[in-house]
C-alpha cells in the first residue's frame, strides 16, 4: 500500500498520472490498445487518498473508471498494461479489458462496467467477510451517475439494515458522459445526504485534497472495521479528459473552457506539491525524479505487454465454464 | 426407497448441504417466515437459524449483486425467488456478472450463486406471476439452468448445484411441490446435462421440461392403451442440454414432439428442434411439433387460463397427428398443476 505520509500520497498520485498520460498517448497514437478506456487524469486524489487508508487484505470494487483505484490499491502494473493490450498475461487473460481489471492478491476484487453494479458486489463481498468474522472491509468506487441507479439505493439500504462493513466511495466528477449533475439530480440535494437518509454516516470531502480524502477514508474504514456498519464518502473531483478515450474534449460544448481550466488549476498533484513545499523545498525536483523513474517503469511494462503473446484462439472458450464439457459441442 | 414430496426433497437437499458446507447460506424475501417458501426453507431456518437463512429487503437488483459479491469471496449463496418473474429485476447481476464472472476475469474462479426460482402458474396468477424463464436464462453461456420434474431430481440437481462453482438457475414449478416420488436419503448429486428417459417407446419421442414431463407421461399412458409407444424424455437441464439423449431417441422413432412451459419463439422447444435439424437432417418422418404457450401473456380468467397451458390432451393429439393415428377418446384431463389453489 501507499506510504501514508503526504509525500507518499503525492508520489502515488504522480505514478498514476504518469501511467495514464503515457497510456493515453499510446492509445491515441498506436491504436493497439483496443478496449474502451476511461482515464482518471485529474482525479487521482480520490483513489490514492482512499486506498492508502486500507489494508492490503481489504477489498476494493469499482466501476468502469478503474485504473487509478487499481493502481492505488497495489494492482500489478505490468498485468494491467498487458490486459489493455489484450495479451495472455493480462490480469484478466485478455478477456476483460480496461473495464474488468482484477488483482485479488492486491485486494482489488474487480472493476465492473455496468453502472453501479459494482456497488452491490462490494456489499456482498463485505457481507461475506463479516459472516466469516474477519476484520476486513470492502470499499466500492462509483461515480455521481451511478448514484441514480436503483441498485445504489438498494445497496445502501441493505448495507445499513444488516450493518455490513462497506465504504461507499462516490467520486463525484459532475458529469455522466456529457450530462451535468444538475440535469440528473434535483437541485438542493446531495449524494452524501441520501446516505444519511438510510441511517449511515456520510461525509462530503474535497476530492482533490489527497490528505483530506485520506483522513476521511481512514475514519470511514475504521468505523466499518469496528463493526458499526457502512459509511459513505462523497468526493468532489473533476475529470479532465473525455468520458472514454485518450483525448481532451475542450470545445465540444458540454462544459466551458473556463470550467476545465479552473479545475486544472485545482490539480490534486499540483496542490499536494505546493502543500509540501514548506517542509520539502526541493519537492519539484523530487517530483521530476519520480516522473523519470515511473516513465522507465511504465515503458518497461508497455514493452513487456507488446512482447507478450495474445491468448491462443484455441482457448477462446476457456473460462466460460468450470469444465470444458459444459460448453456445448458445435456451439462455438 | 422411501418417498418424499417434491418440496420435502428440496428442503432435505438444503439441510444436508448446509450441514456439510458452512459457506452455504439461504437468502431471499421471506425465506425465514412461517411459510418458508412452500415449506422448503423452514427446516433450514429451524436448524441453522437466521444467521444462515437471511430475509432480504425487496431489492432484487442489489441482492442478486450481493450474492455475486459473497460468492466471489468464498460463500455459496442459495437465493430464492418466490416468483421467478421478479428475476427480471435481477437480470443484470445474473447475466452480466454471475454468468460472465469466471470468463471476463480471466478464469480464476467462478461465482457459485445458486438460484431457486418458483413458477407461480395456476389460480389466475396471470401475466406477471406465471412465467417460466428457463429459455431466457438458457441463452447465456456461463449459467447452468435446470428444470427438475421429479422429487429425486429436485434434490439431486440442487445438491449438484451447491457443489459446483458455476452459477445455476433451478426452475421450480409450484404445481410440482406436492408430488411424491422416491428420493435417496443421502445427498447424491445428479449431473447437469444428462436427460432421463421417463418412458420408453418406439413410435414417437416427446421431449419435455419440468411440469410437461408429467403431462407427457400421462399422454404416454393413454396412448399405450392404443398400442402406441411414446418415449418421454425428461430433459432435466436446459443448459447444458443433453443433445445425445434427444438425438438417439429421435433416430429410433423418427417423430418429435417438444412440450414446454414457455413460448415457442427462440425458446427451449426451438433449441431442441434445431439440435435435431442440425444432427439428424434426414431422421424425421414428419415435421416437428411444438406444444408451447400461445403467443400472448398468461391470462387470469379460468377458461382462458386452462386453454393457455398445453397439457396431456394436446400432447396426445400431437402424437396421434404425427402417427396418422386417428382419434382417441380424451377423458377430461385435469392439468397436473390444477391442484394449486389460492389465495396465493
Amino acid at each position: 500500500m501507499t506510504s501514508t505520509t503526504h509525500r507518499g500520497l503525492l508520489r502515488e498520485m504522480v505514478r498514476i498520472r504518469c501511467v495514464e498520460e503515457m497510456l493515453a498517448d499510446l492509445y491515441r497514437d498506436e491504436r493497439e490498445i483496443r478496449t474502451p478506456t476511461h482515464f482518471s487524469i485529474g482525479q487521482e486524489a480520490t483513489a490514492v487518498g482512499v486506498c492508502s487508508a486500507t489494508r492490503k487484505d481489504d477489498l476494493v470494487y469499482t466501476g468502469h473508471r478503474c485504473h487509478a483505484p487499481y493502481l492505488a490499491k497495489g494492482g500489478d502494473l505490468k498485468r494491467m498494461v498487458s490486459e489493455l493490450y489484450g495479451k495472455q498475461d493480462g490480469c484478466a487473460g485478455g478477456r476483460g479489458g480496461s473495464m474488468h481489471l482484477v488483482d485479488l492478491a492486491a485486494g482489488f476484487g474487480g472493476a465492473t462496467a455496468i453502472l453501479a453494479e459494482g456497488i452491490s458486489v462490494a456489499v456482498g463481498a463485505a457481507w461475506a467477510l463479516a459472516m466469516r468474522s474477519t476484520s476486513r472491509v470492502a470499499l466500492t468506487f462509483f461515480g455521481d451517475g451511478a448514484a441514480e441507479e436503483g441498485t445504489f439505493h438498494e445497496s445502501l439500504n441493505l448495507a445499513a439494515v444488516r450493518k455490513i462493513p462497506v465504504v461507499f466511495v462516490c467520486e463525484n466528477n459532475n458529469y455522466s458522459i456529457h450530462s451535468p449533475l444538475a440535469a440528473r439530480q434535483p437541485a438542493g440535494t446531495t449524494i452524501w445526504q441520501r446516505a444519511q437518509g438510510y441511517g449511515m454516516p456520510a461525509e462530503y470531502v474535497d476530492g482533490n485534497d489527497v490528505l483530506a480524502v485520506h483522513r476521511a477514508a481512514a475514519a470511514a474504514v475504521e468505523w466499518c472495521r469496528a463493526g458499526n456498519g457502512p459509511y459513505l464518502l462523497e468526493l468532489r473531483t473533476y475529470r479532465w479528459r473525455e468520458h472514454v478515450g485518450p483525448n481532451w474534449d475542450r470545445g465540444i460544448g458540454y462544459r466551458t473552457e473556463a470550467e476545465v481550466d479552473s479545475w486544472i488549476d485545482r490539480c490534486p498533484i499540483r496542490r499536494a506539491t505546493a502543500a509540501l513545499r514548506a517542509e520539502e523545498p526541493a519537492v519539484d525536483e523530487l517530483v521530476d525524479t519520480w516522473r523519470a523513474e515511473f516513465d522507465a517503469e511504465i515503458g518497461a511494462a508497455v514493452a513487456h505487454a507488446k512482447a507478450s503473446p495474445f491468448p491462443p484462439v484455441e482457448d477462446l472458450l476457456d473460462g466460460a465454464y468450470e469444465d470444458a464439457l459444459s460448453s456445448q459441442p458445435g456451439r462455438r | 426407497m422411501r418417498e418424499l414430496r417434491y418440496c420435502e426433497a428440496i428442503s432435505e437437499a438444503i439441510v444436508q448441504c448446509m450441514a456439510e458446507d458452512p459457506s452455504i447460506f439461504v437468502a431471499g424475501e421471506g425465506v425465514d417466515d412461517p411459510v418458508g417458501t412452500h415449506g422448503t426453507t423452514k427446516e433450514a431456518t429451524r436448524l441453522f437459524g437466521r444467521s444462515r437463512v437471511l430475509d432480504l429487503p425487496n431489492s432484487e437488483n442489489a441482492c442478486a449483486g450481493v450474492a455475486v459479491g459473497a460468492a466471489a469471496q468464498g460463500m455459496r449463496p442459495l437465493v430464492v425467488y418466490t416468483r421467478q418473474d421478479f428475476m427480471f429485476l435481477a437480470m443484470d447481476a445474473v447475466v452480466n456478472l454471475a454468468a460472465k464472472w469466471r470468463y471476463m476475469y480471466g478464469n480464476k474462479g467462478g461465482v457459485p450463486v445458486v438460484t431457486r426460482a418458483v413458477v407461480g402458474r395456476g389460480w389466475g396468477q396471470g401475466a406477471t406471476h406465471s412465467q417460466s424463464l428457463h429459455s431466457v436464462f438458457g441463452h447465456f453461456p456461463g449459467l447452468y439452468v435446470a428444470t427438475p420434474a421429479s422429487p429425486a431430481d429436485a434434490k439431486g440437481l440442487l445438491v449438484q448445484a451447491l457443489r459446483l462453482d458455476t452459477p445455476t438457475v433451478l426452475v421450480e414449478n409450484r404445481g410440482l411441490y406436492q408430488l411424491t416420488g422416491p428420493v435417496p436419503e443421502e445427498a447424491v448429486p445428479i449431473p447437469f446435462g444428462r436427460g432421463r428417459i421417463a418412458r420408453h417407446g418406439s413410435d414417437v419421442t416427446v421431449v419435455a421440461a419440468s411440469l410437461m414431463v408429467h403431462e407427457a407421461e400421462r399422454a404416454a399412458d393413454l396412448l399405450a392403451g392404443q398400442g402406441i409407444g411414446v418415449e418421454v424424455i425428461d430433459i432435466r437441464s436446459i443448459r447444458p442440454l443433453d443433445e445425445t439423449i434427444v438425438c438417439e431417441s429421435v433416430a429410433r422413432t423418427g417423430r418429435l414432439v417438444v412440450a414446454d412451459t414457455s413460448w415457442a419463439r427462440y425458446g427451449f422447444s426451438a433449441e431442441v428442434a434445431a439440435v435435431v435439424a442440425e444432427n439428424l437432417p434426414g431422421a424425421l418422418r414428419k415435421p416437428v411439433r411444438r406444444l408451447t404457450l400461445p403467443d400472448c401473456p398468461a391470462p387470469v380468467s379460468m377458461p382462458l387460463e386452462q386453454a393457455f397451458h398445453p397439457n396431456a390432451g394436446r400432447i396426445v393429439e400431437a402424437c396421434l397427428d404425427l402417427l396418422d393415428g386417428g382419434e382417441v377418446e380424451l377423458s377430461a384431463f385435469d392439468d397436473v398443476a390444477s391442484g394449486v389453489v389460492g389465495p396465493y
